[in-house]
């Protein structure tokens, strides 16, 4: 039977694995302008394979959508591995580096307790306010926010989100759809 | 082996047994058009009039002689000349090598005299594009560029050297390897980044292809783009035959399968014949062969033969479901998973089937009218030319026209721009594809409004002395989006009236060629005849009315069958 696929937007977090060489992140970026669609976040770092890079981009798509997105992608001579995750299949992390305003003293200590309640921590702090990291998911990050909006935030600074997929697989998995994809690629 | 990088480049073409190339020289490129001087004898070069009728002529080379095609121009304005035959090739899946050079190192990145982001530019609209800035890598980067161009689905590749590679005083390693074996060679897999491995259709998906075709009543099989490129007519026709089932045929199927075949039930699409469209409705199971389903096949894809199973046979795996939703794909070339299926095909009959949608096919004899009508002139060039003949067309209704009443016979016969749909590609791929077809008749079917964009190079089929013959489809006015303005926008007919110059005969004559104009069957049996036999260029200008129109025609985004014209 013909595949139904999902109409729904929800947030899809796209993983590729992809040769570190000239022009490989815009060549992936443009495919999704190109479809119209906007990058929540794109966050790109190395992997335990030298020359090997890893780039993780966050967006709002339909089913059908990610799934051409993720085809064209894997197409692009220097991808190695495209995997599509969704927050049911994956673990989702960022980073964030808030500075927030404390003048006083009252509002340090009030900001020092909330920050431990989240699990964050003060990295800089000085005698006008205070520089809190903290790590984990996005709706923590948002919350945090929330609560720091209160004594005024000076600046936020958010690496993105990163994921990987819940248990045993990962991306090196051989599949058919990966060699299916060999074949429109270059066959050398 | 110490050589030049400039002498590296020549090397790595004859490599590739590439002996013709098409292009246009210019400052950043002094240092490769230098070496060719060295290399004249072994390398033809075709100067043409602009990059873009280089681009189109290296890309008919490529689709009429199924190697690949190879293109020289310069920085800046000459790369970006060639971005219009770059779509081309690659919405047509056409295997081309664009060569650029940039300014020097020091001064990328300055906005420099003709500086310009060629590899940016060419991006999105190459399988690979490529930025040489150290010369040692140029054997690697050409024979890659090579392989990528001709290898899994066909396309464009660009490389763009730096100025100071190409310098004199570069010296690189290098051991000519011929292309069969470079394949393997370090160069090549250390810049390569699939596996190497050849393709081989998944048997199993193969065997529930077969299933299919078992179950099935009424099946279609649509010729694609894909049958052309992996030069698989003759598997295609004894699969055809074996299943016997109607083929449709795309406008990038031309050539796939045999015009005149008792099968065939002609174009699908926006213009698609009543018997193929109707088909397509009435099916059962539905097998496109290298076919992507465009908006101009699947005009409304929700809707495409919902009824049927779809069977899609490709090598990108991109393209499966892309358009259409299908039932089951198999991922290979369209020749070798013809040839597993045809292994194990059965002899079928389905003539109730057959009976039932042959007949629709539109009687093809050209009425006697007293004005001539697109349908004579086709008449006249289908009895007077050569069968083999290559045609290649510009686009619009004389395109429709052209193949829908012309016949195809074999790969590379057609070449017309189906995917970008290019308004003067026609004269520069006539030009290629004569240059690498020297012992066949090459006719460039154009309108007037197409011939204007790129007839200077007339220039060109004058000097290399190209017998190739122009026939204008000159109505005087846009044609086919007259047709619109006339269907859908109340006849209102805005900018698309050409109610002025050229005198085409003259301009014909201009450029040292024979013009003729004809308005008449008779005169333009006559005016064919002496072009054939005038042995150098020609163009015939065919006086038309301004009100002609392709039909059938279905509207975009319409059910298959919704016909707007009959």
């Amino acid at each position: 039977m013909k595949q139904t696929m999902n109409s729904e937007r929800k947030l899809y977090t796209l993983c590729l694995l992809v040769e570190d060489v000239y022009g490989v992140l815009s060549q992936v970026s443009r495919l999704f302008s190109r479809k119209g669609y906007n990058i929540e976040s794109i966050v790109s770092g190395a992997t335990d394979k030298p020359g090997i890079v890893r780039i993780s981009i966050e967006l709002f798509s339909d089913g059908l959508m990610i799934e051409q997105i993720a085809a064209q992608c894997r197409k692009l001579l220097p991808v190695k591995a495209v995997k599509i995750l969704d927050e049911n299949s994956c673990i989702r992390r960022e980073i964030a580096l808030i500075k927030v305003r404390a003048e006083e003293r009252s509002a340090r200590d009030e900001i020092i307790q909330i920050v431990n309640i989240f699990r964050a921590k003060v990295i800089d702090v000085d005698r006008s306010c205070l520089t809190i990291w903290v790590f984990g998911s996005q709706e923590k990050h948002r919350a945090l926010i929330d609560m720091l909006q209160d004594f005024g935030i000076l600046e936020i600074a958010k690496t993105g989100t990163i994921a990987i997929e819940r248990g045993r697989s990962t991306i090196y998995d051989d599949s058919k759809l990966k060699e299916e994809y060999e074949y429109g690629k270059n066959v050398l | 082996m110490k050589i030049p990088a400039t002498k590296a480049i020549m090397e790595c073409l004859l490599e590739q047994e590439v002996d013709t190339i098409f292009g246009y020289p210019g400052g950043t490129i002094l240092n490769v058009y230098d070496e060719l001087y060295n290399y004249r004898d072994k390398i033809h070069h075709v100067l043409t009039a602009h990059e873009q009728g280089a681009a189109h002529a290296a890309d008919g080379y490529a689709r009429s002689t199924g190697k690949v095609g190879v293109c020289f121009a310069t920085s800046g304005p000459g790369a970006t000349n060639l971005t219009t035959g770059i779509a081309t090739a690659h919405l047509d899946s056409s295997p081309v090598v664009f060569i650029t050079c940039n300014v020097g190192e020091s001064l990328l990145g300055r906005d420099a005299f003709q500086e310009v982001d060629s590899t940016g530019i060419a991006m999105p609209i190459t399988k690979a594009a490529f930025l040489v800035r150290n010369a040692q890598d140029i054997p690697g980067v050409m024979r890659q560029a090579f392989a990528i161009a001709a290898n899994g689905r066909p396309g464009p590749v660009l490389i763009d050297f730096l100025k100071n590679v190409t310098a004199p005083d570069q010296l690189i390693d290098y051991e000519f390897v011929p292309w069969r074996d470079n394949r393997n060679c370090d160069g090549v897999r250390e810049l390569s980044v699939s596996r190497l491995k050849n393709p081989e259709p998944d048997r199993q998906d193969v065997d529930t292809l077969l299933d299919m075709i078992a179950a099935a009543e009424r099946p279609l099989l649509i010729c694609g783009g894909g049958v052309v490129r992996s030069r698989a007519h003759e598997a295609f026709r004894e699969f055809a035959e074996k299943v016997d089932a109607p083929v449709a045929i795309t406008v990038m199927g031309g050539g796939g399968f045999p015009g005149s075949h008792p099968l065939t039930t002609g174009m699908i699409g926006m213009h698609g014949s009543r018997a193929s469209n109707m088909a397509c409705d009435t099916c059962d199971l539905l097998i496109a062969v290298g076919c992507r389903f465009s908006d101009r096949v699947a005009l409304n894809p929700a809707a495409f033969a919902k009824q049927v199973k779809i069977v899609q046979i490709d090598i990108d795996r991109a393209e499966i479901d892309k358009n259409v939703l299908t039932d089951h794909h198999i991922i290979g070339s369209a020749r070798k998973v013809l040839e597993m299926l045809n292994e194990k095909l059965p002899q079928y009959k389905h003539d109730a089937w057959k009976n039932q949608i042959l007949p629709l096919r539109a009687p093809s004899v050209a009425e006697e009218s007293a004005v001539l009508t697109p349908q004579q002139i086709l008449d006249v060039i289908h009895l007077k030319a050569p069968g083999d003949s290559i045609v290649a067309t510009d686009v619009g209704q004389h395109q429709m026209w052209a193949i829908k009443y012309l016949h195809f016979d074999y790969p590379g016969q057609l070449l017309t721009s189906g995917g970008f749909g290019t308004m003067g590609f026609g004269l520069g791929a006539a030009i290629g594809a004569q240059m690498g077809n020297p012992e066949k008749r090459v006719l460039h079917i154009t309108g007037d409004g197409c011939f204007r964009m790129n007839c200077h190079e007339l220039a060109t089929v004058q000097y290399y002395n190209l017998p190739v013959i122009t026939v204008v489809f000159n109505n005087g006015t846009l044609g086919m989006v007259r047709q619109w303005q006339s269907l859908l926008y109340k006849k209102r007919y805005s900018e698309t009236t050409l109610n002025r110059g050229p005198d085409f005969v003259k301009l014909a004559e201009a450029y040292g060629l024979q013009g003729f104009r004809v308005s008449t069957r008779t005169e333009m049996e006559t005016a064919l005849e002496q072009a054939l036999g005038c042995g150098r260029g020609a163009v015939i200008d065919c006086v038309l009315d301004i009100d002609e129109m392709v039909r059938p025609m279905v509207s975009a985004g319409a059910g298959i069958t919704d016909f707007l014209l009959s």
